[in-house]
């Protein structure tokens, strides 16, 4: 069993080695440019441990990546019974379990990512004690898992549009950049409430009580257009909620070929435009001494 | 060509008051007040300055607590100085644990990709050298079965052979070189041994005073987050047990490892008189300490005048409070009931590992006959040995390293059955 001979290091090869200067940790927008370079670095880090996230979802699960649509395929069902023979919401003549669709399943993207991300670095305290790489790599991961079901979960919503014969038309193409925002969003929420969490666990019990209510707060089960007489604060609460461009403008461009309502995107994506270097600032602040405390 | 240079690096916990906060009923209350109130500093690493050049093998060694694993942490950069600079020149990378970060229900195969890139290796270099991990490993054929129906040998075996294929330009190392059996630990070594031929730089931290002294060849001693000496290892290491030794006030002053008496003065009866009583380990060098894990011997040298008699040799053991443990005698089915003829005689009781409390022991010593009783020699306040755990994780501690009361510290035995009725679930 001579195994032990079976590697050979090589000498050490001579020319610029990687300098690396450490100091306590400040706060500005230069070191952003810095920390997305290291990032790169370990772009194959976020590859294996995304498709770790996914593997282990459903590795011991039956119905493997079924689970996927299962969740908001049973949400579609339970709000089409409440919502369309008890509550009758007008959804401008669209079938209500489409419309509703519709806005579920990038909501499932987001609850699912936000929850399990929120935990990211609590979950994961041993890694973070022991090895070093870019903490924001957890909460990232579960960004990417998040969509890749809902990815799964869209190719359900294509394939329920076909039956129906929902007509397309090239707005349709809009959705990228909806989606593009949302995942940005769901990104710089994500980082916060991970941080966050690191010394105070109260985030990660108060998440499903917190979403529950954003659901409502967000046009998913019922139209945008039903939200006329919110009084005036609630109101204005209401259309700085990212996730309401979001959810209205995906449903106005795959459901009713219609252009987003621009003025509500746009709060979306301004919110997130400030919103995620601030919490990537935040996120890098907490790393530096979470190994301390976590 | 300096490949590391640490310019008066200071790292300082913070200590959150909560704890002793007695000053409302409410603990929500003390919770807030604990947001508010500056909590307690504690500096782990205080202005430590060094370089190591490219190459070169560096031991640092120290008690527990010296700021040892900190120097470790903040060169790994898994946590960040609160002053100071430190510069790395090269890719580096830190063994902390072997095997964190496997996944249990993930194969050997899919947890060498994940380890592999958590350790900073990419995918096409895991993939080139995946084959040489298994073998490496000695698990081919488990290598598509979840680690978490792995033995623990196996899964310690896969994590380090991940390690040994990488090739880091700065190689960190923490204490890992302990798990495993002495086989494995000596396979470690050789893998560290062949980084360094190549010229890799290493930093190695570890109580194994003779693994840093045959790995490095400069060895830094820290005491309370400062670094007290910085030289050849032979030279440290001795200035470290030195320390080790005086660090240790000993709770029975006056009193040491080892009692001679000479002549008359020397306790007994015209019957017999003893001549020395010593502490000793295992392989019978005097000591003043022992590790709580290893056995420790009380070795009584008497001297029997007068032939005839059925002589037994006694210990007595007290604790710092001078409670009396327990009392052994000389029960050796040799020498029972046997007279002894006139003669030197040298009789040692061996006390098993993993049986005496951490802390001061200080022993009694007498020789008597037992039937009818007679005590031809009681000497108290011996000799004394200092007991102490070097928190393995392998004495009755376990991994608990807080107080941990009682006069003895046995490891025992333990049995855990369950039952599984339907009706209690």
């Amino acid at each position: 069993m001579r195994s032990d001979m079976s590697i050979v290091y090589r000498p050490r090869s001579e020319g610029s080695p990687s300098s690396r200067v450490i100091r306590p940790p400040s706060l500005s927008l230069i070191d952003l440019a810095g920390h997305l370079r290291s990032l790169t670095r370990y772009a194959g880090l976020i590859y294996t441990l995304s498709e770790h996230r996914i593997r282990v979802r459903y590795k011991q699960s039956m119905l493997g990546v079924t689970w996927a649509i299962v969740q908001p395929v049973a949400l579609m069902a339970i709000y089409t019974m409440i919502f369309s023979f008890v509550a009758h919401v007008q959804t401008n003549g669209i079938p209500y379990p489409i419309f509703v669709f519709t806005g579920l399943v990038p909501w499932t993207f987001f609850s699912t990512a936000l929850t399990a991300g929120a935990s990211a670095l609590v979950s994961h305290s041993n890694l973070i004690t022991k090895v070093y790489f870019p903490r924001e790599i957890l909460p990232l991961t579960y960004v990417i898992a998040g969509l890749f079901d809902f990815l799964i979960a869209s190719s359900l919503l294509a394939a329920l549009m076909m039956i129906s014969r929902v007509p397309v038309n090239a707005n349709i193409l809009y959705a990228v950049p909806v989606i593009v925002i949302m995942t940005m969003f769901v990104t710089a929420t994500v980082l916060i409430l991970s941080a966050t969490q690191v010394r105070f666990r109260d985030v990660g019990l108060a998440m499903p009580f917190l979403l529950q209510i954003w659901m409502f707060a967000t046009p998913i089960v019922y139209p945008m257009s039903a939200v006329t007489r919110l009084p005036r604060p609630l109101g204005w609460l209401y259309r700085m909620n990212p996730m309401v461009g979001v959810i209205e403008s995906f449903r106005r461009t795959v459901l009713q070929g219609l252009a987003p309502d621009f003025a509500i995107l746009g709060v979306s994506l301004a919110v997130t435009i400030v919103l995620l270097p601030v919490a990537y600032l935040y996120f890098k602040r907490v790393e530096s001494t979470a190994a301390d405390v976590i | 060509m300096i490949d590391l240079r640490f310019d008066r690096v200071s790292k300082r916990y913070l200590i959150p008051h909560e704890a002793e906060d007695r000053s409302s009923p409410h603990p929500w209350m003390r919770k807030l007040r604990s947001l508010w109130r500056a909590p307690k500093e504690f500096w782990a690493v205080r202005e430590v300055s060094f370089e190591v050049k490219r190459g070169e093998a560096l031991g640092i060694i120290g008690h527990n607590g010296a700021g040892k694993s900190t120097i470790l942490k903040l060169l790994a950069s898994i946590t960040t100085p609160s002053a100071g600079e430190i510069t790395i020149n090269g890719r580096a990378a830190a063994l902390i644990e072997v095997g964190s970060g496997f996944h249990p229900e993930l194969t050997g195969r899919e947890n060498v990709y994940l380890n592999g890139s958590i350790l900073g290796m990419s995918r096409s270099e895991i993939g080139r050298k995946l084959e040489s991990i298994i073998d490496f490993a000695e698990i081919r054929e488990f290598i598509d079965i979840p680690v978490k129906r792995y033995s623990s040998g196996m899964y310690v075996r896969l994590g380090f052979a991940i390690v040994a294929h990488l090739e880091p330009e700065i190689l960190l190392l923490d204490e890992v070189l302990a798990v495993g059996d002495l086989g494995f630990q000596k396979k470690c070594l050789d893998r560290v041994s062949a980084l360094r031929r190549a010229g890799r730089t290493i930093i190695f931290i570890s109580h194994d005073l003779n693994a840093v002294e045959a790995l490095c060849d400069r060895v830094l001693l820290m005491q309370r987050g400062e670094i007290i000496a910085d030289g050849p290892p032979g030279e440290v290491i001795g200035q470290y047990k030195a320390l080790a030794t005086k660090g240790i006030t000993s709770p029975f002053p006056g009193v040491g490892p080892v009692r001679e008496w000479r002549d008359l003065d020397a306790p007994g009866d015209p019957v017999v008189r003893l001549r020395r009583v010593r502490v000793c380990d295992a392989d019978g060098a005097t000591v003043s300490a022992v590790d709580i894990r290893h056995p420790v011997g009380i070795e009584i040298t008497y001297e029997v005048l007068e032939g005839g008699h059925v002589l037994v040799p006694n210990v007595h053991f007290f604790n710092e409070a001078r409670l009396h443990l327990f009392v052994v005698m000389d029960l050796d089915p040799e020498w029972q009931g046997r007279p002894k003829s006139a003669g030197r005689y040298v009789s040692t009781a061996w006390i098993p590992g993993n049986f005496l409390a951490e802390g001061g022991v200080i022993v009694d010593t007498g020789i008597a006959t037992l039937a009818p009783y007679e005590a031809h020699g009681y000497e108290k306040d011996v000799v004394t040995v200092q007991v102490f755990d070097p928190m393995r994780a392998d004495s009755a501690r376990g991994d608990y390293t807080g107080p941990l009361p009682g006069v003895v510290r046995p490891l025992v035995r333990w049995n855990t059955s369950v039952s599984c009725d339907g009706s209690s679930t």
